[in-house]
This record gives structure tokens, sequence and C-alpha cells, in this order.
């Protein structure tokens, strides 16, 4: 089955989430040195992350600062002017100079003398003073004042009242901000904002830094840890693959290829993917989670309440959408498995539904599959699809609680413009670790799945152990003798498959098992290899019980040539020579020759090089003759044909017989066929039936008996 | 892929204009935020603003916050309708079209890949058009909207943020380049990892009796590692673009601030205010910016994908049907049960070399053809030209006197009873399988089925079966063995009262008892059909009317067995090979 992507798959549970977690980290005892470098990064590199909302804060606040300009300075400056204006004794002391002086004209001096009238006579406002008295007396009534160390002389002073009383009445306070940028520089470059561009600069650096480490942190993190889940899924796909070869045949008797395949590559894929993105995350988030609700409260509890109350709420709306939408995504899958199950059984059987003409039926069948996932497919893409725009909301009801709360508290002066800003900042940590926690316990779940599948597998039991076993036979000198002695074979107790099978073959000899499908005969065959445990009873090899020979060393003895032709993905001089080292090319060729494909192989673009692979247009026939010419290849005492030419028509078969027979002799064959032709010269044929030998002799001795056999065969010519 | 975007019918494309429409409106609220964002900003910094007007701007930014929520929502709810909706109806086109395909079409995509096609690639284009309704509509808008926002501002900190986005970009881009051509070959790698593996399970037993674990570990080995190898590759080339996307939208923000510091520090008094609310917006519009930038990448990354998935589903519905349907419905053919071939050969449409030539032959009503020959050298092709799998590249195949090419498909089919070398099941029970289909008569009944196995002679194994006639078959028929599976597919056959029975190589699961019976049985329950056998055994067909003798994809003989043992070679060398000369003799 194809692999479903990403966004259409729902996390799957585990049966025992806590012990499939605890088994996964315990098998990756290996790596736990990187893992906890990777988890410390993690943690440093989140902290440093938390750290910079509160710098950035800093930051805004020496921003904030120099914006306004320096009233205090300005109220300063025009008490200190007005101080000396409103001296009397000073003024008194300054008429006779003005009315002296040569620089002010007469009408100035006479509209002096009026104000001076005024005030003695208390006819006139202080306000009014400054804006009767003409600018050149002005000059002289001011006296230069020091603020802050600069001199403001008379001529500045005069303008800087001009322009306050200008503004006196003006409302719009962009007006009067703009009319303080026409203020004197003396008094400009007291009363204007400064920011303080020192510390911006090391805060900014600060930053710089912290951010720089936070990333390099992280980048070293995520390498650790890749490095660390793809090698586990390295070294898990290798145990697996280990551990088939250690599994008795039984087990795959009753278990899938698919499904062993599914747990090599999509379950160990799962697990790695998983841990490379689900630990990070985990670590970093719960780091910045539990470190942005410390940082909030550590800096003002009011707003952390705030932004943590806001929060929660949104994620109790998203977690009732979670649960709701798991339901949807778990039935989508299953209306999916179900079209794909309709699809894969139409397509296969596309010749039977056409030519019975059920493409109307298999149409209104596959309408009804189609219906129910559209359904399903829109309700879960719908609610999957809420996800975001809802954490988008979150984040911004979050944002404007904050903010509104902010204010309440910085105008009544309890916190400041940069907490504000680095609250903004905190509530989207919280908020995205929050959700990306959710996210990565689903990711941790799969895994865990995935992982009690893979574990599941490894657990299995295996064969049993053969480290007892002294005696060998060298493959030479073996003589060829087989017993089989009372052998009994059963799976579980209760089914017997063999019972009390008896028979002798000696060196040399040709012995053929026949008998209807279902008799054992292939049983038999994996008994005598030892592929399965006999129950009872043995089988004599040389006079040497297989029970005390190693499976190594047993199938070290036998060729065996089987009806399924398996040959695996490479050249064709790789699959004759398989594992058998210094095979030469002539005994290749010498092979091909004798079993009729040398002069196809030669058609091959490449010869011996040629490689073999699924789709070829090689047929099942040719493919047979390969997979003998490999086991012509492997010289041993024994041969076992089982259903070896099944698939060659009987022509050729005739021809592989007769080169089969060459090479046979000198040694004891066991054959198992279909077709009588194939064994009518065997020395000895045993006929099965349910599990027992019910008749034996050659082809002869068979046909003149009138039994089972002669019924066999001479059922081919009735009709 | 715009192809097979005009299968979207009119309601589906008012949807999208309603979502466009949608998008507008909610990027519009979206990027109402920061201006709210702003003003509550001011509203803070300035001395005498009131409590009041902050909760209401406040409220206002929250009201635009759920306006956006909720157009997320309605745009969720119509691009999951249309993309579902539209995905249903691709995966029907495609089920229509593979369902009119032929045996050459169904062989030139191959089961698996339709399969494929049918679900995955239909699922990564409703992906597309899920995502792309929100993202893809949404990115272009908000981006141009945004940049259109800040573009007056501030040159400085347009700059910054025009960097923010080329740094961005160029890292994607170039992490793209060096990683996608290795994603493919990560593919293969998995493909190959599942080879070697189905390899150790389908060849356990070889593997063992050869003693080849080790070599076997060994090719895993290999392959693992290299797996292994460019995975890790890839996922550290990956592993640098989260911290750079933090990076550059930290960075942005600091950036913003640090200018926007020296900024203030040189303007008049005026624009200082102005200046600073105008640096606490910038810092999230150009986040927009930079994201709506990002989610365009992310589906352009996706376009490629959805086209490849685009492209084969067109190639699907797209592929010209070589078997096109006649009109005759055969009710008024002059005869009844014959099949004849008219110097018919066959090569496929691609291929140099002709499979079958000048073949010519007749059967009557009644009679039984025969077919032998050794492997390739015809038969099933022969064969398979009655029911059109194929059809003849030269001359005529005639059923009842009429060229199948004017046949309605349906007509011809009602006519036959084919059944296949390799017997298929369906998911269903076995009264179910066998009574499989429609004949153009009336339906098939409980007794009939009954019947039909009994012929098979199926009935003794299926009345073992836990419910008998209601037993489920499992997915593929694996809870049946191969010789039941045989009888249950030729009871099909039966069932359906064919006039003309077509057996491919149908008997070969059968040990020759069973053979023999079922061929007896058979014979003396369909007297009036005729029979097309192909077959590999020499006791099959040895009392055949008519024996086609195949070579290479030359009729090389035709008789009957006694006629063909002296006058054609090739059948007495089949037939040598396979009994001794007295056994022919006396049969």
């Amino acid at each position: 089955m194809p692999r479903p992507g990403p966004r259409g798959r729902a996390p799957e549970k585990s049966k025992d989430f806590k012990g499939a977690i605890k088994k996964l980290f315990s098998s990756l005892k290996k790596w736990h040195l990187l893992l906890s470098i990777s988890i410390f990064l993690a943690m440093v590199s989140a902290i440093l992350a938390l750290i910079a909302p509160n710098k950035l804060s800093d930051l805004t606040d020496t921003i904030t600062k120099g914006i306004s300009p320096n009233t205090k300075k300005l109220t300063e400056i025009t008490t200190k002017i007005s101080k000396s204006m409103n001296n009397q004794d000073n003024m008194a002391k300054k008429i006779p100079q003005i009315m002296t002086s040569n620089s002010i004209s007469n009408e100035d001096k006479l509209q002096f003398q009026e104000v001076i009238n005024k005030i003695s006579s208390n006819s006139i406002n202080k306000e009014e003073i400054v804006s009767l008295i003409p600018d050149s007396v002005m000059l002289i009534l001011l006296d230069d004042i020091k603020v802050d160390g600069t001199l403001i002389n008379s001529k500045d002073q005069l303008e800087c009242l001009k322009i306050l009383n200008s503004i006196k009445n003006e409302k719009d306070s962009n007006k009067m901000i703009s009319s303080l940028d026409k203020l004197p520089k003396s008094i400009y470059n007291i009363v204007k904002p400064k920011i303080n561009l020192e510390k911006v600069k090391s805060i900014g650096l600060l930053l710089v830094f912290l951010y720089l480490c936070s990333a390099v942190f992280s980048y070293i993190q995520g390498f650790l840890l890749c490095t660390v889940s793809n090698n586990f899924a390295r070294d898990l796909r290798t145990k697996i693959t280990l551990k088939i070869n250690k599994l008795p045949l039984r087990y795959f008797d009753n278990n899938e290829t698919g499904d062993i395949l599914s747990r090599v590559t999509n379950d160990v894929d799962s697990i790695a993917m998983n841990m490379n993105q689900s630990m990070g995350t985990l670590v970093t988030s719960i780091t910045l989670l539990i470190g942005s609700i410390i940082m909030m409260f550590y800096t003002d509890w009011i707003m952390a309440l705030t932004a943590i109350v806001s929060s929660l709420f949104g994620f109790f709306l998203m977690f009732i959408i979670l649960t709701k939408s798991q339901k949807y995504f778990n039935q989508k899958q299953i209306e999916l498995g179900k079209l794909n199950g309709h699809i894969e059984e139409i397509y296969s059987g596309h010749n039977i539904v056409k030519v019975y003409n059920g493409t109307k039926t298999a149409s209104k069948e596959f309408d009804l599959y189609n219906k129910n996932l559209y359904t399903y497919n829109k309700k879960s893409q719908f609610l999957s699809g809420l996800m975001h725009p809802i954490m988008g909301f979150i984040g911004n009801f979050g944002y404007v609680a904050v903010c509104i709360v902010g204010a309440l508290l910085t105008m009544n002066n309890i916190i400041s413009f940069g907490v504000i800003v680095a609250f903004m900042i905190y509530v989207r940590m919280f908020s995205n670790s929050l959700s990306q926690i959710a996210q990565a316990m689903t990711g941790l779940q799969s895994s865990a799945a995935a992982g009690e599948r893979v574990f599941e597998f490894l657990d299995e039991e295996e064969m049993s152990n053969q480290k007892s076993i002294k005696k060998s036979l060298d493959r030479n000198k073996t003589k060829g003798n087989i017993e089989f002695k009372n052998v009994k074979f059963s799976y579980n107790d209760d089914r017997v498959i063999i019972n009390d099978f008896n028979a002798k073959a000696k060196s040399g000899e040709k012995i053929a098992i026949v008998g209807p499908t279902g008799a054992g005969k292939t049983t038999m065959v994996n008994l005598l290899m030892k592929f399965y445990e006999i129950s009872d009873g043995e089988i004599l090899i040389d006079g040497i019980s297989t029970k005390d020979l190693t499976r190594e060393n047993i199938h070290d003895l036998f060729v065996m040539v089987l009806q399924d032709t398996w040959l695996f993905d490479g050249t064709i001089r790789d699959n004759i020579k398989f594992n058998k080292k210094d095979v030469s090319d002539e005994e290749i060729w010498k092979a091909l020759k004798t079993v009729g494909v040398d002069h196809f192989v030669k058609t091959l673009p490449g010869g011996l090089d040629a490689v073999l692979s699924d789709n070829d247009s090689i047929s099942q026939g040719q493919k047979q003759l390969l997979t003998i010419a490999r086991g012509m290849i492997e010289d041993a005492p024994f041969l076992i044909l089982d259903e070896a030419t099944s698939n060659v028509d009987t022509r050729t078969e005739e021809l592989v017989q007769k080169a089969m027979d060459k090479l046979t002799v000198g040694k004891t064959s066991f054959i198992i066929a279909h077709r009588l032709s194939t064994i009518k010269n065997a020395d000895l044929i045993l006929v099965m039936k349910d599990g027992n030998i019910i008749e034996t002799g050659n082809h002869n001795q068979l046909m003149k008996k009138k039994g089972f056999y002669a019924d066999l065969y001479n059922s081919q010519f009735e009709l | 892929m715009i192809k097979l975007f005009k299968n979207f019918t009119k309601k589906d494309l008012l949807i999208i204009l309603i979502c466009i429409i949608l998008v507008f409106f909610q990027v519009f609220l979206e990027l109402r935020l920061p201006d709210y964002m702003s003003e509550i900003t001011k509203l803070i910094q300035t001395d005498n603003s009131t409590m009041e007007e902050i909760i209401k701007q406040g409220s206002f930014m929250l009201l635009c916050a759920f306006g956006s929520l909720a157009t997320a929502i309605f745009v969720g709810y119509f691009a999951a309708n249309v993309s579902s909706s539209f995905s249903m109806s691709i995966r029907k086109l495609i089920f229509d079209k593979v369902s009119k395909f032929s045996t050459a079409e169904m062989k030139k995509f191959r089961t698996s890949s339709l399969i494929t096609r049918t679900t995955n690639d239909v699922g990564q284009l409703e992906m597309l058009i899920a995502m792309g309704l929100q993202a893809f509509i949404k990115a272009p808008i908000m981006a141009v909207w945004a940049i259109s926002k800040i573009l007056n501002k501030s040159i400085e900190l347009s700059t910054l943020t025009g960097g923010c986005v080329i740094l961005l970009l160029t890292t994607v881009i170039v992490l793209m380049i060096i990683v996608l051509p290795r994603f493919s070959i990560v593919q293969k790698l998995i493909d190959k990892v599942n080879s070697v593996t189905r390899e150790n399970l389908t060849g356990i037993r070889v593997i063992r009796a050869f003693n080849a674990e080790k070599f076997q570990e060994k090719r895993f080995e290999e392959v693992n590692n290299k797996l292994t190898n460019t995975q890790l590759f890839n996922q550290r080339c990956f592993a640098i673009l989260n911290p750079i996307m933090n990076i550059v939208m930290y960075g942005l923000t600091l950036g913003i601030y640090f200018i926007g510091a020296y900024l203030i520090e040189k303007a008049s008094m005026t624009d200082k205010i102005t200046l600073f609310s105008d640096m606490v917006v910038f810092s999230s519009y150009g986040m927009q910016v930079i994201m709506s930038f990002l989610m365009l990448a992310m589906i352009f990354m996706m376009i490629p994908r959805a086209n490849i998935s685009a492209k084969r589903i067109n190639e699907v519905l797209l592929e010209k049907l070589s078997i096109t349907d006649g009109k005759l419905d055969g009710s008024n053919s002059r005869e009844s049960g014959t099949v004849e071939f008219r110097n018919v050969s066959f090569k496929y449409p691609d291929a140099d070399e002709y499979l079958l030539k000048n073949i010519s032959f007749k059967v009557n009503k009644g009679e039984t053809i025969a077919f032998i020959g050794s492997t390739g050298s015809g038969k099933s092709t022969l064969i398979n030209l009655v029911p059109r799998f194929y059809d003849a590249t030269e001359g005529e195949v005639l059923v009842d006197g009429i060229n199948v090419k004017d046949y309605k498909q349906s007509s011809l089919n009602n006519k036959l009873g084919y059944v296949p070398q390799k017997a298929f099941m369906f998911t269903a029970t076995v009264s179910e399988n066998v009574a499989y289909g429609e004949n153009g008569k009336e339906e098939i009944t409980k007794a009939k089925i009954k019947k039909a196995i009994d012929v098979a002679q199926g009935t003794e194994f299926v009345s073992n079966m836990e419910n008998t006639y209601d037993s489920h078959i499992a997915r593929g028929g694996t809870n049946v063995s191969g010789g039941q599976k045989q009888r249950l597919a030729i009871a099909r056959a039966i069932a359906r009262d064919p006039e003309i029975y077509i057996f491919d190589d149908s008997f070969s699961a059968l040990d020759f008892k069973t053979d023999a019976l079922l061929r007896k049985e058979l014979k003396r329950y369909t007297k009036n059909a005729t029979s097309m056998i192909v077959a590999q055994r020499i006791g099959t067909i040895i009392n055949a009317d008519k024996i086609v003798v195949l070579d290479k994809g030359e009729c090389v003989g035709i008789g009957n067995h006694k006629e063909l043992l002296k006058s054609c070679e090739v059948y007495k060398e089949i037939a040598l090979s396979q009994l001794s000369k007295e056994e022919l003799e006396n049969a």
C-alpha cells in the first residue's frame, strides 16, 4: 500500500504508550550521551530565546524615554527666566541703563515707560508684561542664565518666552510639539529628547549575541538529533533483517510479507521522523513554556495571569475541536482503506469485471465508497483546517488582553511600556509552545505505536539454539544415505501433518514424492532441510540424526530448487553465483547452457551483467531455468527439486530433466512434481495422502498395483 | 494541472470566487490588527488618553481578530467542500475511464500505478486545492497589502525588511536546490530497502537452503547505509532552516528597533512620536511580509509535486481507448455458438514482431477446441482476442458470424464464459463470487449457484467451509487454496450459462483426478455450449474435437489427437514429453 501523506494520516494509538516509550528510550542507550547533549542544548537555546524579550523590552524602554521632550527642564528654564524678570530690584536697577541706551529707539523707551507705570499702578498682569515690553528693552532686562552648565543669553530667552506664549492656548498637541522645534539652539539642546544610544547599542549587541548563540545551539541540537534518529533507524532496520534470519520458517507461513515489510520501512521511518521532529520540539517547547511562565510572573504577575488565562481559554476550544476531529480522521482512514481495497480489487480483476459485465455494479459500489470518503474527508479536512486560524486568534486574543491590562497598569504607572512589549512576545511564546507540545505529543504517540510493532517483531521467539551441537558432516565426504524413521510432525499438536513417515534413500537414488495438494509433500522437504523441527522420530543422514547437526551444516549438504522463482535484484552473474565464491564465468555459462538459457542471456544487453529487476520481460519459465542453473553451480551431495519445472513447458522440461539427470548421477535426489511424466524414471516413488505414505515402489510396480497412484496417473487420459 | 481544474463545476467556481472575496476581507481584517496595535500603543504612550479609549480600540482589534477567524472558518469550510468534491469527481473520472480500458492499457499503466493514480495522486491535488484556497490566495494579497502599508513609512526599515525576505528566500531556495534531488534518491533507496527486504522474505527458503543469510545481510547493509547517509545529509541541511528562520524573524524585530532608535534620535520633535509608533507597526507588518513570502515559497514547493500528480492523472484520462464499443447486440445473428478466426494476425501496438500470424479456424456449436503449444507460443493471446482484451491487428474474429468489433461489449460478454489462468476472487461470499456480474438474462438463482459449484467439483470443499455458500472469501482469495479458487472461477462461468466457454489454462492447479472429473461433468452439463480450452497437459485436451497446435505464433497443425500425432511433429514432441508411446496410442 502506498504510504499516506502526513496530512491525511490519523495519529495512531499505541496499546501501551508508556511501555512503548520506555522501550524506545532504553533501546536508544547507545546514544544517550548525544541525546543528553542535544536535550541540554535545546534547553539552553530555549532559555536564550526567553531572555531575549526581556532585553528587547529594555531596548524599547530606552527608546521610549528619548521620545518626549524634557518638559522638566523646560519648566526649569522658564521659571529661571521669569524669576529674573520678576525681580523688582533688578528691574529698577536696569531702568536707567535702558533709558540711556543708544541702541533703543525712543518709541521703545516710551512704551517701556508706560509698562512701568502700569506695573506700579498694578493695572497689568504679569503675563502681559512680556508681550508689552519691546524686544530691544527685553534683551537688556533679561540676564543670562545658566542651566545644566549651558549659558542661555537674553536673546534666546526672549525667543523661548515668545514661543511658549504663542502656544499657551494651543490645544493641538502636534502643533505644540512642532513649535518646540523652533526653540533657540541653546535651550533646544537642553530640552530635546535624548535616546541613550550607547545603551541601545550595547543592548542591541547583547541581543545579536543571544540570538546567534541560540541559533547555533539549536542547529547543533538539530544536527545531533537527526544523527541519532537516523542511526537509530538504521540499527532498527538491521536488527529486523537479522531477526528475519533468526525466526523459524513457521513464522513466515503465518505472517504476511506486507506486514513485515511495513515494519521495516513505514514503522521505522515513522519512529525516526517523529523522534527527529517531536523530541527537539518537545524539549524546546517545555522549556519555553515553563520559562515563559516564570519570566511572565517574574516581570509582572497581573500581566502573567492575563496572558495565561486568555491563552488557556483558546486552548480549551481547540481541545474540544481536536477530540471531535479525531473521530472523523479515523473514519476517513477507514473509508480510504475501503475505497482503496475496492479499487485494487476491480483494477486487478479488470478482465473478469469486464467480461462478466460487472462494470456497472463495480461503478455503483465505487460511488458509494467514494461518497463516504468525500463526507468524512470534508469533515476532517475542515476541522483540521481550523487549527491554524484558531491558533492565530488565540494569539491575537492574548495580545489584546495583554495590551488592555498593560495599558491600564501603565497609566497607573505600575509597569513601563517596555513590559507590554515583552508580554506581547511572552504571550505568543506561551501559546505557541503549548500548541507545539500538543503536536509533539501526537507525534510521540504514533512513534510509540510504530515502536510497539517493531519491538513486537524483534521479540518474536527465535529458532532453537545450536551451541550444544558438536557433530558435523563434510559435504565432500558424505555418502548420501537418508533414512526417515517414524517421522511425525504437527504444528500445534492438534493437527497432525505428517504421521509416522518411514522411508530409506540410498546413495545416488532418485526419490519422487507425489500426491494430491495438502498431502504433506512440501512439509517433508521442510523437515528434511530442518526448516521445521520434527515432532517425533528422526531423520538420519549417513546415520547421523539431523537433530545432532546444525541447520547450516544440513543446508550445506543440499541443493534446493523451488517452484517459486526467487531471483534478487542484481546481475545475472550475481544471481547465478549467489553466495558461492570463486565461480568462473565459464562455469556459469556451462550451467546456463545445460538449462538452455545461454542463448537468451546472450541476447540481453550486457549478457551476464544484465540486471534482473521486477518489471523485466523475463518469463516465469526463464526465471525458473535460471534458478535451476543457480542450483547447478552449488554442487552438493543431495538435491531437492520442489516443483522446480512447473512453469516450464513440457518440451523444455524434458530437456532440463535430461540435463539434471546427468547432473544428479551419484547424488541422492528428491523430486516433488505435479506432472507425473517428470518422475516416471524415479527409483522410488512415495505416494502421499493426508500425511501418510500410502504406496511405495517404482512406476511399473505402482501401476501394476492399480491403487491410488495408478488412479491418479490414468485420470490424465479421461475426459 | 489547468486541464484538470476545468473539471470544477459552476458551483465550485462560484464558491472559489466567494473564497477569494472572503480572503480579501480576511486580509483586510488581519492587516487592520497592526493599525489597532499602533493605536493602542500610541494611546498608552500619550499621557492624557483615557482607559475607555484603549478598551474601545482593544475591542475593535478583538472584533477584527474574531472576524478574521470567522472568515477563515468559512473559507476553510468552502475549501474543504470544493477540494473534497473535486477529488471525488476526479476519482470517479479515473475509475470510469479505467473501467473502459482494455488489457493493453491496463498493461501499459500497470495496476499498482493505476491504484496510486486514483488515490494518492488525487490526494496530492486535493491537498493543493485545500491549502491553495486558503494560502495561495491569501499569501500574495497579504504580501502586496502589507508591503503597501509599510512602503511609505520608512525607506530604511523597508530596506531592512526586504533584505530579510531575500535572505530567507535565498536560504530556502539554496536548500531546495541542494536537497530536492536527494529527495528522489531517498525515495529510490527506500524502494530499494523495501525490495531487498521483500527478497529476504519471499526467498527465505532459498536463502536458508543456500546458507546465504550473511550474503543477503550484507546486501541489505549496503542499501541501509546509503539510505541512512543520504537521509542524514538531507536532514542536517534542513536542520539549518529553523535557526535561520528564527534569526531572521528576531533579527528583523531587533533591527527595526535598532535602526528606529537612530532615526528617532535624528528626527525633529514632531516626527519622533510618529516614528516610534511606525516602528512598532513595522515590526508586526514586517513579520507579515516575511510570513507571506514564506507561505508563497512553501506553495511553490508543493506545485511541482502536484503537477507531477496532475500529469499522471491526465495520462490516464487522456489515454486513447484501443477498444471501442460496436452497435450490434447479436440478437439477429444467423449462427449461434460459433467462433471463427479469419486470417488473424496480432502484434502489440508498439512491437515489431507478430505474436500471432495468419490464424484461421472455425468451431461450431457444442464442439470443443483446444490450443496447445510451448510457453510463449501465443495460446493465451489467441484466446484473449475473443472477449476483446485485445483486438486483432489483421483479420477478423467472428462470434456467431459477427465480427467481435461490431458487438456492443456487454452483448458480446453475455455470450461468453471466460475463466482466466489465475483465478480471481472478490471479497464477497462464495455465492456472490459465483453469481458475479450480469449476463443479460434473469438473476442467477441459489439453485443455479449450487448446481454450478457442483459441476465445478466444489460442493465438497464449499460445504466444509464454515458458512458453506455464504462463507466469506478474504481479499485476494487467501483463505481458499489455488485449486479451490480455480474451481470457483469455473463455477462462475458455468452459472452464467454462456454460449461459449473460454478456459485459459484454467485447470492447471487441479490434480489430474479432479481435472478429469470436472471436465466430464462439464461436458455433460454444457452439451450445447462451445468450449475453447488452452492447456499445457495433453491429458486435458486429448478428447477435444479440434486441437490447434501453435508454435511461435503460427498454427502448425489443426486436427484431433490421433490425426495430429501422425501429421504434426510439434504436437508429437509435446505429447511424447508427457506420455509414453503406448500410453498415447492407448488413450
